[in-house]
């Protein structure tokens, strides 16, 4: 795969600069040989599909995680961190994704959490926090109460917390952004540029990771392209365009298993039809906003969106999860009472979810039980278990699905994460489903992998099984899926069957609710 | 390569020692103790030793499952002595029913039923607050523990009922039958078998104990994959109340009067022989029988001990470091079978 590397002319300074680092974990390569440019004062965008590598990156330079290769640099000289504390030294801040405050405490505990200032060394002086506190939130323009608990703020408020923490050390050089702006008002996002455009003129370099191309637009300076934890392209943002971005993003194509007929979907019996689902949102707005949808027998949706798009809570409002959301869920036609789980099993549902570990898995079981326990009740005979039909079926099962295991009474952990995946499969295939819910089924596991999970998609889906797949990995879904609808900030954007989908669609979909003209339209 | 071979042979004989702990452990505790004290291994010590052992032997197995959902119940050693008082008010004072006025005396068959009805109650409410209202059952169970003593003082007023063999001419002998002997065994003993069979069959052979493991193991997965958990974990409070209860009229019938602080800190030795047997606190872990050579372990401590003539405050003192240890080398054992899981893994990536 072979990328243009667009060099870049300027003769701004170059605070970091990371050398082909690299990121193994067990079983994948997170990031391979990225080298990356942080410039002095600027916003140094780094933009990718999920999973691409710009978090790992990011926790690299953070000192969060350390490098498997590689080397960073700052001002000419070598620089390892082993943790946050010696990254922070170097004047090297992050926030999270993922909020890291705590929401027990109050505002000016939070920001001065294990930076405490103290009155002879030992007592806390409280009165300098609040005092700082105010001064750094007067700044950012938040004046909260220093004395208010984390938890009763609203989550941009929150946002607001995390930068004042970062702005409280006076030699902040570099400070990463990990998407500020996903849980932010549109007027909260303008005073956060506001504080950028501050913080650069103090000299403060940025590095920005958005998923908002237009915002990128607006407030980068450089931006680098990651894809499947590889480098693709660098350029200033005064050079390119959106489009550029997304060719760039999405790449070309590698091969998956595909559809062996082509079926007449008109023809097709409806199985599944979602009319009007909503579901609200914990401080108003809504995660899913009036999506429709309806699947056939043996049809295999797409849906594709961004993290926090509404996909997962597509599946959790089907699987009873989500009791509070509304719109009507029909079957063959049959409106359908969504209790519980166990009684959407029994409706003909399977879930695979998304997060093996917590969701799929049972971690002290063996292999075997993993696979039968959604279907235990199947080889009962009053109380009984029968163990020798209990053995029959997953025997049956870890063959039809091709589960290469030496025993099956080995613990499941013993097992790779494709294999992993493959009996969470199992396990939603051995309840004889007819529609079966897929949350991202390819995630974390190998390619090999991830050909058997779509083979084994394909074959079920031949035999009449129907089946949703949520997936962000564009030629993963392009290739596995009938027909793709994209959810965008709780919308259905897009609706197209295979014949019209190209990725550039999709991924200006995924954006799209989060415009203004997109929400109306 | 052949050191390989070696090691992984190393290592499971190591993981054999292991599993076997707790057995090992009992065999060498009696035989030090029958090398210390002449009389220990004898039909007679044993059948006693026994009869000990089935008290907290029967809690301990309801606390199993307790435990294998993730859970606890504090509340065990009271329902024993309200369980006791139950039984023990219905033969002597009988059933007074004001308005009517008139006394009934019930049949040993229906104060037994009774007094298991009492455990039965006290379990439903610890599964039906933990389940409906998300109460920690750590809190659920403390708050039970006390209900429970309270009403157990309050049946009496404090008092024990003494003598509590019942009237030829009521109909109501027979309950020290439970705290007798059959052809020299006791009957405690026999009971604790008889639940120990039952509770590792449905634990082991049905649906309903796989379900335990699962909700133990990972209660989110097990929601998931249809277990319907709150019913489940209901159902295991309510058992383990009724092993309580079922202690609570043995001990009743052994002594032949119920008290109302019977079963103080019991709760203890039954959560302490859960976890010799190997039954891990984290959930999703554990077996009947490991439970029951754990009870046993704690039994021939105590009585091989009092049999040494060494003091209670020791024996205490022995006994928790006893437990301490037990518990690092379960931490052991579960670091090395995460250890050859990661290995098998590797091994077969390599493929």
């Amino acid at each position: 795969m072979a990328e243009t590397v667009e060099t870049i002319h300027t003769d701004d300074e170059v605070v970091l600069h990371a050398e082909k680092v690299s990121k193994i974990y067990p079983g994948t390569k997170a990031l391979d040989e990225v080298s990356f440019d942080v410039y002095k004062g600027k916003v140094n965008v780094l933009i990718g599909e999920n999973g691409a590598g710009k978090s790992t990156l990011m926790k690299i330079i953070a000192g969060i995680e350390q490098e498997s290769g590689g080397e960073l640099f700052m001002g000419g000289e070598k620089v390892h961190f082993d943790n946050i504390v010696q990254a922070r030294a170097k004047g090297i801040g992050i926030i999270h994704q993922e909020l890291s405050l705590f929401p027990n405490l109050n505002v000016y505990q939070n920001i001065f959490m294990a930076r405490e200032k103290t009155k002879n060394r030992i007592g806390l002086d409280n009165e300098q926090h609040i005092e700082l506190t105010k001064k750094i939130l007067a700044r950012l323009e938040h004046p909260i109460d220093p004395m208010t608990i984390i938890g009763d703020l609203r989550v941009g408020q929150q946002q607001m917390i995390e930068i004042a923490r970062n702005l409280i050390a006076d030699d902040l050089k570099i400070l990463i952004m990990d998407e500020p702006t996903s849980s932010l008002s549109e007027q909260e996002v303008q005073v956060l540029f506001k504080i950028m455009r501050e913080l650069m003129a103090d000299g403060i370099s940025i590095v920005y990771i958005s998923h908002r191309l237009e915002e990128i637009m607006q407030i980068g300076d450089y931006v680098t392209i990651l894809r499947d934890g590889k480098f693709v392209a660098s350029a200033a943002v005064k050079d390119i365009d959106v489009s550029w971005i997304v060719k760039k993003m999405v790449g070309t194509k590698k091969s998956y298993p595909q559809r062996k007929e082509k079926i007449d979907w008109s023809k097709r019996e409806t199985v599944l039809e979602v009319r009007d689902l909503c579901l609200p949102k914990k401080g108003g707005g809504w995660l899913l906003d009036h999506v429709n949808f309806e699947l056939k027998r043996g049809e295999i949706l797409g849906i594709y969106g961004l993290m926090g798009a509404g996909r997962t809570e597509v599946f959790e409002c089907i699987m009873g999860l989500r009791p509070e959301h509304t719109g009507d869920i029909l079957i063959n036609g049959q409106k359908i009472d969504i209790k519980n789980v166990s009684e959407q099993i029994q409706n003909g549902f399977a879930w695979v979810p998304e997060d093996r570990q917590r969701e799929g898995l049972v971690q002290t079981m063996d292999i075997g039980k993993n696979i039968s326990l959604a279907s235990l009740k199947s080889y009962a005979k009053g109380i009984l278990l029968d163990s020798a039909k209990e053995e029959a079926a997953v025997d049956q099962n870890i063959k039809d699905i091709h589960i290469k295991v030496a025993d099956k009474r080995l613990p499941i952990l013993s097992l790779s994460g494709g294999k992993q995946q493959k009996c969470v499969i199992g396990k939603g295939l051995l309840t004889k489903p007819k529609i079966m819910l897929l949350d991202e089924p390819s995630r974390g596991i190998d390619i090999g992998a991830k050909t058997d999970v779509f083979e084994i998609m394909n074959h079920y889906a031949d035999e009449g099984l129907s089946l949703l797949v949520v997936s962000s990995e564009l030629e993963e879904i392009e290739a596995i899926a009938d027909r793709i609808i994209v959810l965008s900030n709780g919308i259905k954007t897009a609706d197209m069957v295979k014949e019209e989908v190209t990725q550039d669609k999709l991924v200006m979909a995924s954006y799209k609710g989060h415009t203004k003209a997109g929400r109306e339209a | 390569m052949a050191d390989l071979k070696k090691s992984q042979d190393n290592t499971k004989l190591i993981m054999m020692l292991l599993k076997g702990r707790t057995l090992i452990v009992l065999g060498l505790l009696v035989i030090f103790f029958s090398l210390a004290t002449p009389n220990f291994l004898s039909a007679n010590t044993m059948l006693l030793l026994a009869k000990h052992v089935a008290l907290y032997g029967i809690l301990a197995i309801g606390m199993t499952y307790v435990i294998i959902t993730g859970g606890i119940d504090l509340s065990v050693g009271a329902v024993v002595g309200l369980a006791g008082m139950v039984a023990g008010g219905m033969i002597q004072k009988g059933l007074t029913f004001e308005s009517m006025g008139v006394t009934v005396y019930c049949s040993v068959p229906l104060v037994i039923l009774a007094a298991i009805l009492v455990g039965a109650v006290v379990g439903l409410l610890n599964g039906a607050i933990i389940t409906r209202f998300g109460v920690a059952p750590f809190i659920a169970t403390l708050g039970t523990m006390y209900i429970a003593r309270g009403f157990a003082m309050l049946h009496s007023n404090g008092a024990t009922y003494s003598a509590i063999t019942g009237h030829e001419a009521l109909g109501n002998v027979g309950f020290t039958f439970f705290g007798g002997r059959i052809a020299g065994i006791p009957v405690g003993a026999i009971i604790l078998a008889v639940i120990a069979v039952i509770a590792g069959f449905l634990l082991t052979r049905t649906t309903f104990g796989w379900h335990i493991f699962a909700i133990g193991g990972n209660e989110k997965a097990a929601k998931l994959s249809g277990v319907k958990v709150d019913k489940v974990k209901i159902l295991v409070y309510i058992f383990s109340g009724i092993c309580a209860a079922i202690v609570g009229i043995i001990t009743a019938a052994q002594l032949e009067a119920s008290h109302p602080a019977s079963g103080e800190t019991w709760e203890m030795n039954a959560i302490a022989a859960a976890v010799l047997g190997g039954t891990s606190m984290m959930g999703g872990i554990g077996t009947i029988g490991g439970t029951i050579v754990g009870a046993f372990v704690i039994g021939v401590i105590s009585d091989g001990m009092v049999m040494c003539g060494v003091s209670e405050f020791w024996q205490m003192i022995i006994k928790g470091l006893v437990i301490i240890v037990a518990v690092i080398i379960d931490q052991f054992q579960r670091k090395m079978e995460a250890k050859m899981a990661l290995q098998a893994r590797n091994e077969s990536k390599n493929e």
